[in-house]
């Protein structure tokens, strides 16, 4: 293996080895209409204030190619928005570069970023960006009389009739199963550990199994939820609330039952310019940044003292703190989703889900 | 053979008309009337609608208006495969998946015949054509030559009572091709089936066919036997596709009964037998075969008319000596002598005197394409 | 004729088996096939030269990166590389020895030692993809260890979590303690190791592989059969149309080349939802009420229907240009022969086609085993297939050693396949155009 490794990068070393730039950044990011949130709110304000370019590219999920670049030792990323779950992995991998936490800036009002930022948004290798989550949204239209308020709501077709739309895979399902089956939110990966947990969750999920629409890439539910497809969906926030406002639909979201994850900064080990990548993270996470992200897309800043700083959605006069997952009102019976738990359980239940779903 | 009446006739194309566009016709009101048993040639150049005639009587082509009857049947709505016509084609068509045998097969078994009978049969076609040892062949595997052979037999194991060839040999080299002509004759003799050949090559017309139809434009020009159709062509079109000819235009001066009375351009008199002229001052084209053109007075009849010519140069092709002359302001009138001994031998800017028997000499239609120059 | 003149004469003399004659020599006495190697030599070395550059791009591009993911469904050595004492310790006991006091040293030492190396992630996960839930297990007792551990190391190390007393977690590691296994392998065919290492099924709620390989051979082999089924006569009126008319048509065919997936996808759902443009017709006409909308999209008749559509062309394209040069004659020739036009089709024309076929339902079956955005957008449950998995374990789980192994056997398979086609068709009667 570390022979062909070497031969692969000695290939690839020839078209150009990657080299140290002075005021240059390599950011990687995730494109659309999240990226574009990285462009305007972090980006450009940074190239003006430091003079240092940075250069974005997109990938489906960053975390496949940095993991390639660490391993074949051709690491041409300097920072990279990932998923929290991926982040923790890559870490323990020892693919991450530490991020010196004392480059964070405090808050207006002198609170150090350890107490501002919510917990679990700075870790050894991460430093959080942004909280956003999977809700239950709904056509209003299909809804004339009875509204759907809970996560119970989405397993009751008799009440509530029409097709669901769900996320294709275990993550999040599972959890919600357990919410609309009564399980409080801080119960939920207790009882997930357990066999009978999973199999009670899968046992949710079947009652409403011929009515579920799977979806796999983001945009599809809101498609789904304007076609008339499904009449409810499991989503995430941000891809609701944009559809709602760019093209005008009757989206609802029920915040009751939602699960948040975060995403945020990481430095793949042996990354070329380390310094500029803490410059650059110290810049994105200070509260008026943070807040001016969220401006562009509806996902809520991890930190306490930014919430209050956002303002209206880019060029509209919407205000934006409600429609974040972090608005205070939003987070009754939120749940955080458990990274360590769906690192080790990811294979297993994702094999069961497979199974479950091809039966 | 001689010409059959419409009565008796095994194919007959009555009044046949065909139009892939709609806009022109490029059969054009045909009729030809072929007998059991006979070897007849269809030629023309290409594009003048002996193919397509070919295709109609294969049933590939359906004909615009008219009639094609065989057997004294109509067939024109009889699909191909019931036609029970042998036909060989351009390039063979072989089944490249299958062997030789399975070839032959083939028309057998679609036939519904038995297995026995079918092995005896296809033993026998092949023996026809000397390629029994090659039942095993696929015909990627054989020459062009074994491959015609193959083409010919399975268009034969059937026994049809009919064989259509379009342009059989197109592909062999020249010796091949002779030695095929000849092999296909004696076939031909031998079996007493009726052959309906297309071919654009006049030589290979000649030697193989009982008559000629000779195409051009959409209609039938001549229909004759070989020799009739060398040395009695009835138009300018005819005289020039078959052999070589040389081609004066001129006036009528006087016509009395079949002798014409011919003024060339440069105002000399030839004397012409009448062929499809009708009154005085009509332009024609007389046509003369080379070989009949004398330069002797003793080999010209007492009373003809000579005319100028100029030797341009002479051609020593072994048996004969192609001679170019000017005659009557045109280059390339051709003269040839049998090389014997003793011949005259002449040389270029010689001054002689030409003639020929007025039989020789057919005054036709005046030329009026490129069609009618020496071919 | 003379077999000098005859170019076909020589192949028929070969195929014969006629033996060569004696040696030939040179005029100068050297042996003849010796003059000519020395004298192509130059030529060859030039023909070498200009196909260096594809040679490597292939190696490069192709050759390696295929050796790379075979290596790597086989070689994980993400636990013994990192757990050298530990690792050592299983290969100097056999299998059933119980771990004793120097064991559990060897795995205190080692568990330090990671991580402080910050490794101690990658152990656990390479555990953890043959034991859920082990992961937490090394890094939680990792973080502890880092501070140091007293002996008695047993007590100790039981003290961070009982589950380390687990017989399967033990066996699981004498497993991983080898660079190589073959458990990923056993993995994707839904098998296991049980604690005595003997080879045993899955647990039935997990197993799903098999299950899916056989779906998407299945799925394969329906898309291949009806992209020939809407191909084949496309094919040949493209073949058969004048020139400027089938280039016009050809432009048609290509079409789905030429426009993005998002853009497919979406027309595919306007048209096949239920609250779609055939469904909305199907009513209308009064044909379906509107409680029985047909569920034509998110299933398996959805994957049919996107995949048949974008993997027609390449049935059409090899179809089109083996039927180009197909001489109609040939059909002529059958027909005057006595053939009825079912019969010169069946016995004729289709033969021919054959290499045009071939070439396209394998290329089809390949491509349609591969493919994972289209299923995996309109598939719905049941139309996911095997390459959903993968992709699943390369994204996701990134379990890439399961993913490889996956792949393996896809190729594996495929090639197989490739195989039994060399021996039935013969891969030399293969046309792709």
């Amino acid at each position: 293996m570390k022979k062909t490794l070497i031969l692969t990068s000695a290939l690839v070393g020839v078209a150009g080895a990657p080299q140290a730039q002075e005021g240059q950044l390599n950011l990687l990011s995730w494109g659309g209409s999240y990226g574009n949130s990285h462009v305007e709110a972090y980006a450009k304000p940074f190239e003006a204030e430091t003079g240092i370019r940075v250069t974005i590219s997109d990938a489906d999920n960053p975390a496949t190619p940095l993991k390639a670049q660490v391993e074949a030792g051709n690491v041409t990323t300097d920072i990279a928005s990932v998923e929290y779950a991926d982040a923790v992995r890559l870490c323990d991998e020892g693919l991450l570069e530490e991020i010196d936490a004392s480059v964070l800036v405090d808050a207006e009002d002198g609170t150090t970023p350890e107490d501002d930022f919510i917990d679990g948004a700075i870790t050894e290798c991460f430093i959080g960006t942004d909280v956003y989550s999977m809700v239950l949204a709904y056509n209003d239209d299909q809804f004339p009389d009875a509204k759907p308020s809970a996560p119970a709501d989405f397993f009751d077709t008799e009440n509530f009739p029409g097709k669901r739309s769900m996320r294709k895979g275990a993550k999040f399902n599972l959890e919600f199963a357990l919410m609309a089956d009564g399980v409080p939110a801080d119960e939920v990966y207790d009882l997930l550990g357990t066999p009978e947990g999973v199999d009670r969750a899968f046992a949710k999920l079947e009652e409403i199994k011929p009515d579920v629409i799977w979806w796999e890439a983001g945009a599809q539910p809101p498609q789904l939820l304007a076609d008339g497809e499904v009449s409810m969906a499991y989503a995430f926030n941000g891809r609701i609330f944009a559809a709602a406002q760019e093209d005008d639909l009757p989206f609802e979201i029920v915040w009751d039952g939602q699960i948040y994850e975060m995403e945020g900064w990481v430095i793949p080990q042996g990354a070329q310019n380390v310094e500029a990548a803490h410059e650059f993270i110290a810049f994105t996470t200070a509260p008026q940044h943070q807040a001016r992200a969220a401006e562009f897309i509806s996902y809520g800043p991890p930190r306490r003292s930014a919430a209050a700083l956002v303002g209206n959605m880019e060029g509209t006069d919407i205000p934006m703190g409600p429609n974040l997952p972090t608005y205070a009102e939003n987070m009754t019976n939120a749940l955080a989703s458990n990274l360590d738990f769906w690192v080790d359980h990811d294979g297993e239940l994702n094999e069961r889900f497979s199974a479950w779903l091809a039966q | 053979m001689s010409r059959t009446s419409a009565d008796d006739a095994f194919v007959v194309f009555d009044r046949v008309q065909k139009s892939y566009d709609g806009q022109s016709l490029v059969v054009k009101d045909l009729n030809l009337q072929i007998g059991k048993g006979e070897f007849m040639t269809m030629l023309g150049p290409s594009g003048s609608g002996k193919t397509t005639c070919l295709m109609m009587l294969a049933g590939f082509e359906t004909a615009t208006h008219g009639e094609i009857r065989l057997d004294g049947r109509n067939i024109n709505d009889v699909p191909p495969h019931k036609r029970g016509i042998g036909m060989v084609f351009q390039n063979y068509a072989l089944f490249p998946h299958m062997t030789v045998g399975e070839n032959l097969s083939f028309p057998l078994e679609v036939r519904g015949m038995g297995k026995v009978e079918r092995e005896s049969r296809i033993m026998r076609a092949l023996d026809m054509v000397q390629m029994g040892k090659f039942r095993n062949r696929r015909p990627a595997q054989l020459s062009g030559g074994q491959q015609q052979r193959i083409a010919l037999a399975r268009a034969l194991v059937f026994d049809p009572k009919l064989v259509l060839m379009d342009e059989p040999l197109g592909a062999l080299d020249k010796q091949l091709r002779e030695h095929m002509q000849f092999e296909i004759k004696a076939l031909h003799e031998r079996l007493g089936i009726t052959v309906v050949y297309v071919t654009h090559d006049q030589g290979e017309a000649l030697t193989m066919s009982d008559r000629i139809a000779v195409f051009n434009d959409g209609r039938i020009q001549q229909l004759a036997p070989p020799a009739t159709l060398y040395e009695a062509p009835e138009n300018s079109f005819v005289a020039g596709f078959i052999g070589e000819n040389n081609a004066l235009p001129g006036v009528i001066e006087k016509l009395d009964g079949d002798n014409a009375l011919v003024r060339l351009a440069n105002g000399a008199l030839i004397d012409a037998t009448a062929v499809n002229i009708r009154e005085n001052g009509q332009p024609t084209t007389v046509s003369i075969r080379p070989e009949r053109v004398e330069f002797k007075p003793e080999m010209m009849p007492p009373d003809a008319h000579t005319i100028d010519a100029e030797v341009r140069d002479v051609v020593y092709m072994g048996d004969i000596l192609r001679t170019r002359l000017r005659v009557a302001g045109s280059d390339d009138f051709v003269m040839k002598c049998r090389n014997t001994l003793g011949q005259t031998r002449l040389s270029p800017g010689q001054q002689i005197k030409i003639g020929w028997h007025p039989r020789d000499a057919r005054a036709l239609d005046p030329v009026t394409t490129q069609q009618g120059s020496v071919n | 004729m003379s077999q000098a003149l005859d170019p076909h004469a020589a192949t028929v003399a070969k195929a014969a088996g006629v033996e060569p004659g004696p040696r030939l020599t040179t005029a100068d006495g050297r042996p003849l096939t010796r003059a000519l190697a020395r004298s192509s030599r130059k030529a060859r070395r030039r023909a070498f030269l200009l196909v260096l550059p594809l040679l490597l791009f292939i190696l490069i591009t192709f050759v390696v990166p295929i050796g790379q993911m075979l290596q790597r469904s086989v070689k994980n050595d993400g636990f013994s590389a990192n757990m050298p004492q530990i690792s050592a310790w299983f290969a100097e006991n056999p299998r059933g020895t119980e771990p004793d006091e120097a064991a559990w040293a060897a795995l205190a030492a080692d568990l330090q030692q990671a991580a402080r190396d910050r490794t101690i992630g990658i152990v656990g996960t390479r555990i953890n993809y043959d034991m859920a839930g082990t992961r937490s297990l090394f890094t939680s007792a990792g973080r502890q260890a880092r501070n140091g551990l007293e002996p008695p190391y047993r007590d100790a190390i039981l003290d961070i979590d009982a589950r380390w007393e687990s017989p399967a977690l033990w066996s699981i590691m004498r497993e991983a303690s080898s660079a190589y296994t073959a458990n990923f392998y056993l993995a994707a065919l839904d098998r296991t190791r049980n604690t005595q290492g003997d080879i045993v099924m899955a647990p039935s709620e997990r197993q799903v592989y098999i299950m899916l390989f056989q779906r998407t051979f299945v799925m394969s082999a329906v898309i291949t059969f009806m992209t020939f089924l809407l191909g084949f006569p496309v094919a040949h009126l493209l073949a058969t149309l004048p020139l400027r008319k089938s280039n016009l048509l050809m432009i048609f065919v290509l079409l789905p080349f030429w426009t993005s997936l998002l853009v497919r996808t979406t027309s595919w759902m306007v048209l096949l939802q239920q609250q779609g443009v055939i469904n909305d017709i199907l009513v209308w006409l009064g044909i379906i009420g509107t409680g029985q909308r047909l569920q034509m999209i998110y299933n398996q008749t959805g994957t049919i229907i996107a995949m048949t559509h974008i993997l027609l062309p390449f049935m059409i394209l090899p179809l089109y240009s083996v039927m180009r040069t197909i001489n109609p004659s040939y059909v002529r020739a059958a027909r005057s022969l006595g053939a009825t036009s079912w019969t010169a089709f069946r016995r004729i024309y289709f033969p021919q086609t054959l290499p045009g076929l071939g070439a396209g339902a394998l290329l089809v079956f390949i491509l349609a085993v591969g493919y994972y955005i289209t299923p995996a957008l309109v598939g719905g449950s049941s139309g996911q297939l095997i390459s959903n998995m993968i992709a699943m374990h390369m994204m996701q789980t990134l379990n890439w050693s399961m993913a490889a192994a996956l792949a393996a056997l896809l190729l594996a398979s495929v090639l197989l396949l490739y195989w039994v086609y060399d021996r039935l068709v013969g891969i030399d009667n293969l046309k792709l155009g």
